[in-house]
């Protein structure tokens, strides 16, 4: 029987889908017994799922053009 | 169509013609992933000048070096790799960080504490605006520990895989998984406080 503890060790590697099937039964017959070890591999999922969709915030323009410009120079200088 | 026609060209493309010196090529990879660069060497740096520099050192060395990238790797793997190297090299030279290496010997053993245990609603992040939701997230990622930090953010932001990952930040697959469970458990629990679902907690209040 796994106790909590196992649970969590193995908690990425189940959300990560990359826990072996025998494994994976284990964990899942934990979890169906467990309230606390589901919402802890429910809410870690969810915080994963949040995260997953973040985007870049656009880079700003000043920032860029900065980047841009020392880039030129140092392409150019690299032709000569 | 874009103007330049380069945003179609499938990566490999790129890296090939900037090798030969075709700097529109080199822009493009640019633009592609200046903004996860960025965000990277913010979260590493903490600070937005640094961050800055680093941005720049990064694409300099990029194209300096681009003969010696060896094409078994993503390009953007790559260029993380230098990223994080020249953003440790920042805050090694700035020292009021303590953790200034990924590699330092962090308690990575036995409990993974979890404090808080509390169901969240199907989508909590609904309760939020797109720019709440920014500030917490961002708040609490930065809220980690630097070797949590870098690991989490290639692993689940940018969606690196464990092997990428590793490699980019020079770590073994286990130092890896063992931080980004880590880190996924402090995250959860951080944002637990935002995205209980409403009543859970009504003790807290008695």
């Amino acid at each position: 029987m796994l106790t909590c503890k196992d649970f969590l060790h193995e908690l990425s590697d189940y959300l990560d889908e990359c826990a072996d099937t025998q494994v994976r039964s284990k964990l899942e017959a934990h979890i169906a017994e467990c309230p606390n070890c589901w919402v802890i591999a429910d809410t870690t999922k969810k915080t994963i799922r949040i995260y997953r969709g973040m985007e870049p915030y656009p880079i700003p323009h000043d920032v860029e053009s900065r980047l841009m410009k020392a880039l030129e120079k140092k392409m150019a200088a690299g032709k000569t | 169509m874009t103007v330049s026609g380069q945003a179609d060209i499938d990566e490999t493309t790129l890296v090939a013609q900037s090798r030969e010196g075709d700097t529109a090529a080199f822009g493009e990879l640019v633009r592609r992933y200046e903004g996860k660069i960025f965000r990277l060497a913010q979260h590493v740096t903490q600070n937005r000048e640094d961050a800055e520099d680093v941005l720049q050192e990064t694409f300099m060395k990029a194209y300096e070096h681009l003969d010696q990238f060896q094409g078994n790797s993503k390009f953007y793997t790559w260029i993380v790799r230098i990223a994080v190297n020249q953003a440790l090299m920042k805050l090694r030279r700035r020292k009021t960080d303590k953790s200034v290496s990924l590699d330092e010997t962090i308690d990575t053993g036995e409990d993974t504490m979890v404090r808080e245990i509390a169901a969240w609603d199907e989508d909590p992040e609904q309760r939020f605006s797109r720019d709440e939701l920014g500030g917490i997230l961002d708040t609490a990622v930065q809220s980690l520990e630097p070797p949590y930090r870098s690991v989490f953010v290639l692993r689940d932001i940018d969606e690196l895989s464990t092997e990428e990952t590793a490699e980019a930040l020079g770590l073994s697959v286990p130092a890896v998984k063992s931080r980004l469970l880590r880190a996924r458990l402090q995250l959860r629990e951080k944002l637990t406080r935002f995205f209980k679902r409403k009543g859970d907690d009504a003790f807290a209040y008695m």
